[in-house]
């Protein structure tokens, strides 16, 4: 029997190692042979994550978490970080989605990046990538996390950027990392707050010590939560995310849906007890979620690329997971995390296959009818384009109305911003599929004629997503549809010291009754809509080709956001820093260093001037010396 | 026996080197500078923190004056032997031999003698002597092997410096007559003659010195001999001054400055500390225009530099430990980009990023390395970069909230100038210089890979590097901490 402690190790280790055996050889190993190590590296995570999930499941409630230490990494006088693992019912979820949505992309990117040459790099970024996201939720202390929460976005850099001949990805990847670091600056000094403040960066010895909530608490927390809105794409830092989609697609659904995305989920639902001490700091949450939510969900209601609404669709779901956390419904959260992890990388994978088959054309208006042309694609899509507008038994359903009853728990208007965006979610997947697999195809007869459902290594992920997208929801079955809602029970005790500190109304099942009816029935009318406009005209409608009113344009052009910025941050920044090289650095500081310079020199050179050689002028200076002497002797008398 | 061997060493070598014909000079160059590695190492292996006299040599030498050649070894001073020892090797092994000569190679283990006796030096009247002795050799690098516009850029720099220096040397003087008894230079008698000082001449003590070693860092607004002079340097004059030299001004503050005079320190710390930070941001605002590559780079060594002058005065374990580690780390990087460049230049003769491009795809593995080294520069986790900033970090909020979060910014503004010289030499189509780029050669892989491997290695395991400086660190800090309880 292998110890607990070293199967803990092996989850990161394997990942790590596929990393680096790929990427020392790079291209001296077959693209065969490096695909099938990434792939291995990382099922073999998979396979002791199971492990370790069916070992926590089994445990007593209170001996649901286990640690193992490696090695001090820094450690100065008081301070000590070590490299050392936490696995409780959090973090044993999170590799069981990491792991196992992890290792279906990687599958999938078998066959999708097989006429790439550079695919062995490819995969050595992604098995790098798994690494850095393992080590950030499992990380038993906040730097460790940190570690994971950087390295995560340099894979992420690597991977948008990874065809690195094109500008425009490559500005993406740059956009993508230097607005990452803008968060990780709040993030990173708000660990040193709770070192400052709780003299240690564990997570335990921290919690032990909260106590109770202080200016300082709230400024950790609002310090911590800036850097999930960098990580996780929330406003002001998302506009990223959308841009990211420049990386080829697999690394879109791993990366920017499933998993890097939602590290700030994670990383606020592991701080669960921080934040509930810190009301301000969980209203902010609820506020940015809440605005973040609705904002993307109208953009994509306009966009025409097919990943770029999936980008948009992200950012708004993200959005919800936030409300729910602001909300205090923790477990709420991690699970829409999870069951989004199944359907949004999902759907970025049939997006994949879609794009596949039509040789890299992305915009919908040029699609149209593809349904009978890509089979398993187009049931695998419908299945998550269900799953994420919340149609029972789908996935989405139970979470995100798990969502809905806590938000109408707290607070109705929040519930009613919610239940608005998940209807504009309905409206613009649903708009999604049928301009992509309905209707007449639009697409031109070549593409038609060389169109292809995509190989096995691209349909069985496919197909096992989409299971998972309708099984998923089961983890988490309300009481009032008789379920037992088993997640919320194995994650209890990560939060069961925040849970304490609520008080807790819970709706009644008849009240739950009828929000569900109501959600379920307007999302039927939206979906009818959206299928009145989009399949029954026949044609793409108007104001998706040319757009005319300016409520539209506003959406199609994403309320001209990063134009804002540009105006406002980047141009002013360069404005800035041209300025102070022309006119401090050149024409001030250096100008006044060699002032000095120049004065020596001249005063230099007047003195040169008395060394005349006249010697009646010597005798004359002495003269005029000696009696200025004399003179200044007679006057200290 | 060790200990001298390590600091007269390179200049028997220098002396040496003469007996060689002129196309050899470099390889016994190179052999003397590995043998002055395997001395260091020996020294590190012997050496004990918790005893750190085993190493100390003290004869007198102008008996006279008080002077005497003391020399000593504790954490701080070997791990910046260390650096010494192991950078110059690959200093001297990176270069061609064309057009240089003994002189050349001679003035490098010159120079190096002088670093390493700066790092050890125990006696006020000796460390001087070093200091100024290393501005010689560098001098005549940079002014008989350096670019355009040598001559005039290299007398700025040496003027600059030197009169840095004379503010030093009048200080030095100035406290000499303070100690007790018979006068000596010896540092424990000039710590505790400083101690014995008034604030007002504490703070005109702190002056004199602080803008010495300010200006040899260089720390904001003394630095702007410093981005001319890298630029203009031959590529190993540029590495000798800022991967080497410019540590003797940080080491000059936290050996010399700190215990000597701690109430001066007390007063004008905060003071020192606003400098560095608006420093650190100035320089990486101007990082960000910069269209010459070896520029930016020396103005980005700036906006570290300042940091690290900025964590010593927080006066704190943490902030001083995050220096030493700084400093050994931005040696290695810094000294990594400025090859990186040399090696661009050798192919395309441009250090214009616009006029680049493409290289990723001609020479993927010199793009990784340059990768990797940039990524320390910018101080990711798992770098060598990252222990240092994060300690200099968190020991200027823990000083005060804003002064960190403002220092920190340099993180931000790190990715953006670093993460543009990137995407325009490496990423993107090729150019017309770029053209017939070829992968790096067995001796630039030789130097690179190390460099590349040492990044990362300290980056995952600083603890040993950590372990070996704090003792010495802890003793300079109790003196200044002991001191100033007296005083109040």
């Amino acid at each position: 029997m292998v110890s607990t402690d070293l199967l803990i190790s092996l989850v990161p280790f394997f990942p790590l190692l596929g990393f680096i055996i790929i990427g020392l050889t790079v291209n001296k190993i077959p693209k065969t042979l490096a695909s099938y190590i990434a792939c291995g590296a990382v099922l073999f995570s998979f396979i002791v994550s199971v492990i370790l999930f069916v070992q926590l499941s089994g445990a007593d409630e209170n001996q649901r978490s286990l640690t193992v230490s490696l090695f001090n990494w820094i450690s100065v006088g008081e301070f000590t970080a070590s490299i050392s693992f936490l696995v409780d019912p959090l973090s044993s979820l999170m590799l069981l989605v990491i792991t196992g949505v992890g290792f279906l992309i990687h599958v999938y990117s078998i066959g999708y990046m097989h006429d790439d040459p550079a695919v062995n790099r490819f995969f050595s970024y992604l098995n790098l990538f798994v690494f850095f996201m393992l080590l950030l939720v499992m990380g038993s202390n906040y730097l460790l996390m940190f570690v994971g929460w950087e390295g995560v976005g340099l894979c992420s850099y690597l991977l948008i950027g990874f065809w690195f001949k094109n500008k425009d990805y490559t500005d993406a990847a740059n956009k993508a990392f230097i607005m990452n670091r803008i968060g990780d600056l709040g993030l990173i000094i708000g660990v040193v707050l709770i070192f400052i403040t709780y003299g240690s960066i564990e997570y335990a010895s921290v919690f032990s010590q909260v106590g109770e909530g202080s200016a300082t608490l709230t400024l950790i927390t609002i310090l911590l939560f800036v850097g999930a809105m960098g990580k996780s794409a929330q406003i002001p830092l998302y506009t990223w995310l959308p841009d990211a989609m420049a990386g080829p697609t697999p690394v879109s659904a791993l990366i920017h849906a499933a998993t890097m995305v939602t590290a700030g989920i994670y990383m606020i639902a592991r701080n669960n007890l921080l934040y509930t001490l810190s009301p301000i700091a969980l209203n902010l949450v609820l506020v940015v979620g809440l605005f973040t939510a609705l904002l993307a969900a109208v953009i994509a209601l306009t966009q025409n690329d097919i990943k770029k609404v999936l980008a948009y669709s992200t950012v708004s779901q993200l959005g919800l997971m936030f409300v729910a956390l602001g909300v205090g419904a923790y477990s709420s959260g991690i699970f829409h995390m999870a069951t989004h992890a199944f359907f949004k990388a999902l759907l970025f994978l049939g997006a994949g296959s879609v794009i596949h088959g039509l040789h890299g054309e992305q915009d919908i208006r040029k699609m149209g009818g593809l349904k009978k042309y890509l089979p398993t694609t187009f049931v695998t899509f419908l299945i998550g384009v269900l799953a994420i507008s919340g149609i029972p038994p789908f996935a989405g359903f139970f979470s995100k109305d798990e969502i809905l009853a806590k938000a109408f728990e707290a607070n109705p208007i929040v519930w009613a911003l919610a239940l608005t965006t998940s209807l504009l979610t309905a409206f613009y997947m649903f708009r999604l599929l049928f301009l992509t697999f309905y209707g007449k195809t639009r697409a031109s007869d070549h593409a038609i004629a060389h169109i292809h459902e995509s190989p096995k290594s691209i349909t069985i992920p496919l197909t096992l997503l989409a299971i998972l997208s309708v099984v998923g929801g089961f983890m988490g079955v309300p009481e009032a549809l008789f379920g037992s809602n088993k997640l919320e029970h194995f994650l209890n005790p990560v939060f069961e010291n925040s849970l304490a500190l609520m008080n807790h109304t819970h709706l009644a099942h008849s009240t739950e009754y009828m929000l569900m009816g109501l959600v379920v029935g307007l999302t039927l009318v939206v979906i009818f809509a959206a299928y009145r406009s989009y399949v029954k005209n026949g044609a793409v409608p108007t104001f998706d080709v040319d757009s005319t009113s300016s409520v539209h344009k506003l959406s199609y052009n994403k309320f001209y956001v990063d134009e804002l910025y540009d105006s406002i941050i980047v141009k002013p920044l360069f404005a800035l820093s041209n300025l102070l090289e022309k006119i401090i650095e050149k024409s001030g500081i250096d100008r006044v260093v060699n002032g000095i310079g120049a004065t020596v020199d001249g005063g230099s050179r007047l003195a040169r001037l008395l060394q005349n050689g006249n010697i009646g002028f010597y005798i004359f200076a002495m003269v005029i010396g000696i009696i200025l002497i004399l003179a200044a002797s007679g006057f200290t008398k | 026996m060790l200990t001298l061997f390590i600091i007269f060493w390179p200049f028997f070598a220098a002396l040496l080197l003469f007996l060689f014909r002129p196309q050899n000079a470099k390889g016994f160059a190179f052999l003397a500078s590995l043998l002055e590695l395997a001395a260091s190492f020996a020294v590190a292996y012997l050496f004990d923190p918790s005893n750190s006299s085993s190493f100390d040599v003290n004869v007198p030498w102008i008996d006279k004056l008080g002077v005497s050649f003391s020399v000593g070894l504790d954490g701080i001073s070997l791990l910046l032997v260390l650096l010494t020892t192991v950078l110059v090797p690959f200093i001297i092994y990176a270069g061609t031999n064309e057009n240089k000569s003994h002189t050349f190679y001679g003035l490098i283990l010159l120079m190096q003698m002088a670093l390493v006796g700066v790092f050890m030096a125990r006696d006020g009247f000796l460390f001087y002597t070093f200091w100024e002795l290393a501005l010689i050799p560098i001098y005549f690098i940079c002014l008989l092997w350096g670019g355009e516009n040598r001559a005039k850029v290299t007398f700025k720099f040496f003027v600059y410096t030197l009169a840095g220096s004379l503010f030093m040397l009048v200080g030095l003087i100035y406290l000499y007559y303070q100690t007790e008894g018979t006068h000596s230079f010896d540092i424990q008698k000039l710590y505790k003659a400083g101690q014995s000082l008034s604030l007002v001449e504490q703070s005109y003590l702190f002056w004199a010195f602080f803008l010495a070693f300010a200006i040899k860092m260089p720390v904001f607004p003394f630095h702007t001999w410093q981005p001319d002079t890298y630029t203009t340097a031959p590529f190993q004059g540029t590495m000798l001054l800022s991967a080497i030299m410019l540590k003797m001004g940080i080491y000059g503050l936290i050996r010399w400055l700190l215990p000597m005079v701690p109430l001066g320190v007390a007063e004008w710390g905060y003071t020192a500390i606003v400098l560095s930070v608006i420093g650190i941001l100035y320089a990486s605002f101007i990082a960000i225009v910069q269209k010459d590559m070896k520029r930016l780079i020396a103005y980005s060594s700036i906006a570290h530099v300042g940091l690290i002058s900025a964590g010593v005065f927080t006066l704190s374990k943490i902030g001083i430990q995050g220096a030493v580690i700084q400093m050994i780390s931005h040696g290695v990087v810094v000294f990594g980009l400025f090859y990186i460049v040399e090696v661009i230049h050798s192919r395309t003769k441009t250090n214009v990023m616009s006029d680049l491009g493409g290289i990723r795809s001609k020479a993927p593995a010199f793009a990784s390395v340059f990768l990797i080294i940039l990524l320390g520069s910018i101080a990711l986790p798992f770098t060598s970069g990252f222990v240092g900033e994060f300690l200099l970090i968190n020991s200027l909020v823990n000083y005060k909230l804003v002064i960190g979060a403002l220092a920190a910014v340099s993180t931000i503004l790190g990715a953006v100038y670093m993460l543009r010289a990137f995407q325009q030499s490496i990423l993107g189509e090729e150019s017309s210089k770029t053209s017939t780029f070829a992968e790096l050669t067995t001796q630039e892989k030789i130097v690179l890979y190390p460099i590349a491997i040492i990044v990362l290695v300290i980056g995952i395991y600083p603890a040993p590097l950590l372990a070996l400086s704090e003792p010495a660190v802890d003793q300079l800090l109790m003196i200044v901490s002991d001191y100033l309880a007296s005083v109040k």
